[in-house]
């Protein structure tokens, strides 16, 4: 089974992309990875939909008045942007693209427990997928990407219900997901491969499908009675007939509180692969990063109503929910200082994965800390509704599940698309992506602390500074996601063949061809060694002996 | 799972028609489909939780308009369809012990009797709803609900209003669980057709295994709803 080659293999061989043709047998294929490279291309329409969303806001916000778009325009631009990049893009990002094609193939197994139910996974989410371009090109809607109540269900005008819809849809694509990842972590493990040799980025995925799963359903549900309360007016949360707003928006972020987690713990996967590879180290702590996914994934349910500390709220109840939220900050640190850690006397090497990780860890962490701001009772109250909520999620979201995303995507590629990405060019957008990320949204953190309110579409004179700073960083960002794109097409045909494990890495998917075959492994692999044996798998070249093995 | 002194396993040697490609065994199809199903459930826990959650709230808010507007469901045909369902989940049982043993015409009676069972439910739910809709409890412009006494203060009249917002929760919860039965429905009659062409077999029977899961799932939101609903404020 030791087969670490970095020989040149021929690319004619068989495998996954040249199995079969046409169409018809990438729509209707049951192929993990065929359904991950689906997910792919849906979900990169999606994010240029709400990066052109992002443009027109920032547009927008480059003077004080309101001189480019009307304000119930800017009202819908900033909805969709949210929806658009929230429902369909983050939260399957990592998940259905890079999960898909890795779970089953990180723990030697031919496939998802579930094939056919992955392959409805993705078509639910076109589905999904659809109804929200119709709802967009139709007219959109504008209450924010929370459709608070009872302006949701009782004032505004617009396509509330086929929204709703789309992400009722959606979410079941997501649910499908998380439960096809649970069964088959649980049952289709090779054998020795222990719950304590599996890579750390299945026990992020784990700890994610966790929360898709019993999230999911109450934002569905949560859904269904909006829907159904707009179109027959009941009074379930319309104070009018008796109804509890408060009460959506518990339900709304019992769901969307954790959902952030299903957009960052995937990306501390990749981080935690990454970082062990280009540090040439075993993790640092294994168990504790393991069990910091769980922990993040049960303590992200216990700190939803952190949301709504200045909607009236108890109290009692707010002092609970801003300490719980301090608690979640205890397994993330976990992972920055391990992380940090296995870097401490590692053999560092500055390959375009392993800045992206390090934009991570940097970024992570300034958006995790600034997170304490907001649960801090006193300095929510403050900075509620402004600008540093709006620069805090997007370090998150953006500066760490994005960051996350496109290292995974640039460290697999070799693997997904059995070629090469041109490593400079590869290095210099990651640069640009740092730069530019932080001269968008670190200014945002100085305007919102200043005052500005976020979701309006003019400001006073005073902010102009930073808002120009801001857009240009914007435009300087678009930049870094656009040379990916192109970079990644341009080496599916002119990249140079990969080897089957062009980054000497450890891991089950770096011991099988690349692309791999439809079944992922020539023959069933059997473990017999620890995660991130980086230390056995460099032992020749410092030695000069072969491995034990 | 398995230990790392375990050779791999040959997968080639007995080849069931039923067993998909990727499994390496019968029992790993059979353990992963029986863990997708519970899966599955927890997720509807989580669908119903939250109107479970909506319920609770409001019934401590409204705590005697609740009480007003429960006393007016007819009890009487919620026992009865608590027992149809009941029996039903017996007749599942029996099914599925039916497909272990290699009783055909056990398996398929079981699988007739469920079906009818569970139709007899939906009847009983339409009565219901009807009478519902002839005294005007359902939620909208023709509701009404005036000078209905709150139980124990025969002096208060319930508050119309609040009293919607029972009825409003009436409907969707027992409306989405008869949306679950009429799945369920189809679902079988899937079951039965498979039954009837004989592809069950006492090493295959994993379909009826987790249809049973889903139906007894099904059954158990009902024995929640029941109370829920129809038994608050029962007392003279």
């Amino acid at each position: 089974m030791s087969m670490a080659t970095t020989t040149m293999q021929p690319v004619e061989r068989e495998n996954y992309l040249n199995k079969e043709y046409g169409a018809l047998s990438w729509l209707f294929t049951t192929d993990h990875k065929r359904i991950a490279l689906l997910y792919l291309m849906s979900i990169t329409f999606f994010f240029f939909i709400g990066g052109f969303f992002a443009l027109l806001i920032r547009l927008e916000l480059l003077t004080p008045a309101g001189d480019l778009v009307q304000p119930d325009t800017y009202n819908k631009l900033f909805t969709m942007h949210g929806m658009v990049m929230v429902f369909f893009f983050l939260i399957p990002s990592i998940p259905a693209v890079l999960g898909n094609f890795l779970v089953p193939m990180m723990i030697g197994a031919k496939d998802l427990a579930f094939p056919r139910v992955n392959l409805l996974s993705w078509y639910l989410y076109i589905i999904g997928g659809l109804m929200m371009l119709h709802c967009m090109l139709t007219g959109g809607v504008d209450t924010g990407w929370t459709f608070y109540t009872p302006f949701s269900t009782a004032f505004t005008n617009t396509k509330i219900v086929e929204a709703g819809l789309a992400i009722f849809v959606a979410g079941f694509s997501s649910i499908l997901t998380g439960l096809n990842f649970v069964v088959t972590i649980h049952r289709m493990r090779a054998p020795g491969m222990t719950w304590s040799r599996l890579p750390l980025f299945i026990w992020a995925h784990y700890a994610t499908s966790i929360i898709q799963i019993l999230g999911t359903p109450v934002i569905a549900i949560t859904i269904v009675l909006v829907a159904v309360e707009r179109t027959l007016h009941l009074g379930i949360f319309d104070p009018k007939l008796g109804g509890d707003p408060l009460l959506f928006q518990h339900l709304f972020w019992f769901y969307s509180h954790p959902a952030v987690y299903i957009m960052i713990l995937p990306s501390m996967g990749v981080v935690t692969e990454i970082i062990a590879c280009f540090a040439r180290k075993r993790i640092f702590g294994y168990s504790f990063v393991a069990f910091s996914s769980i922990a993040i994934a049960v303590f992200g349910f216990l700190v939803w109503a952190h949301h709504m500390f200045v909607a009236g709220i108890s109290i009692y109840a707010a002092l609970v929910f801003s300490l719980l939220s301090y608690a979640v900050a205890v397994p993330s640190a976990v992972k920055v200082f391990n992380w940090t850690a296995t870097l401490y006397k590692g053999s560092i090497h500055y390959d375009a994965p392993m800045l992206y990780a390090f934009g991570f860890i940097g970024l992570f962490t300034v958006g995790g800390l600034t997170g304490l701001f907001l649960a801090a009772l006193g300095i929510d109250v403050h900075v509620t509704d402004t600008y540093f909520v709006i620069a805090h999620f997007h370090y998150i979201m953006v500066g760490g599940a994005l960051m996350g995303y496109l290292g995974g995507l640039h460290f697999w590629w070799p693997k997904i698309s059995g070629r090469l990405y041109p490593e400079s060019w590869a290095r210099l957008a990651a640069l640009i992506v740092f730069l530019g990320f932080n001269l968008t949204f670190f200014p945002q953190f100085i305007l919102g602390y200043l005052g500005m309110p976020r979701r309006y579409f003019q400001y006073p004179q005073e902010f102009q500074v930073l808002n120009v700073l801001s857009t240009a960083g914007a435009t300087v960002l678009g930049v870094g996601y656009l040379l990916p794109m192109i970079y990644f097409l341009w080496s599916m045909r002119y990249g140079k063949p990969a080897p089957d494990n062009p980054w000497n890495a450890a891991g089950l998917e770096w011991k099988t061809t690349s692309p791999p075959t439809t079944f992922n492994f020539e023959e069933e692999p059997i473990v017999t060694w620890e995660a991130y044996n980086y230390d056995e798998l460099d032992a020749p070249r410092k030695e000069g002996v072969p491995i034990a093995r | 799972m398995l230990d790392s002194t375990l050779v791999g396993l040959h997968h080639e040697e007995e080849h069931h028609p039923e067993l998909l490609h990727h499994f390496a065994d019968a029992q790993q199809q059979r353990d992963s489909a029986s863990l997708g199903m519970w899966i599955f459930l927890g997720t509807e826990v989580m669908f119903f939780g939250g109107l479970f959650c909506a319920y609770l709230i409001y019934r401590r808010w409204y705590f005697g308009d609740f009480g007003a507007a429960s006393k007016s469901i007819n009890a009487a045909l919620g026992a009865t369809n608590t027992a149809v369902l009941i029996c039903s989940s017996l007749t599942v049982v029996l099914a599925v012990w039916a497909a272990q043993t290699a009783r055909r015409s056990l398996l398929i009676g079981s699988l007739v009797i469920t079906m009818l069972l569970g139709l007899t439910f939906l009847g009983i739910k339409g009565v219901e709803y009807k009478e519902k809709f002839d005294e005007h409890h359902v939620p909208g412009a023709s509701f009404s609900f005036d000078h209905v006494p709150i139980p124990g203060h025969p002096d208060q009249y319930a508050n119309p209003r609040h009293a919607q917002i029972f009825f409003s929760l009436y409907f969707i919860m027992t409306g989405l669980h008869a949306l679950h039965m009429i799945i369920g429905l189809g679902l079988f009659a899937w079951l039965l057709f498979m039954a009837w062409k004989g592809r069950f077999t006492p090493e295959y029977h994993t379909p009826i295994e987790i249809g049973g899961l889903y139906w007894h799932f099904v059954d158990i939101v009902w024995i929640y709803l029941f109370p829920l609903l129809y038994l608050i404020d029962r007392h003279p």
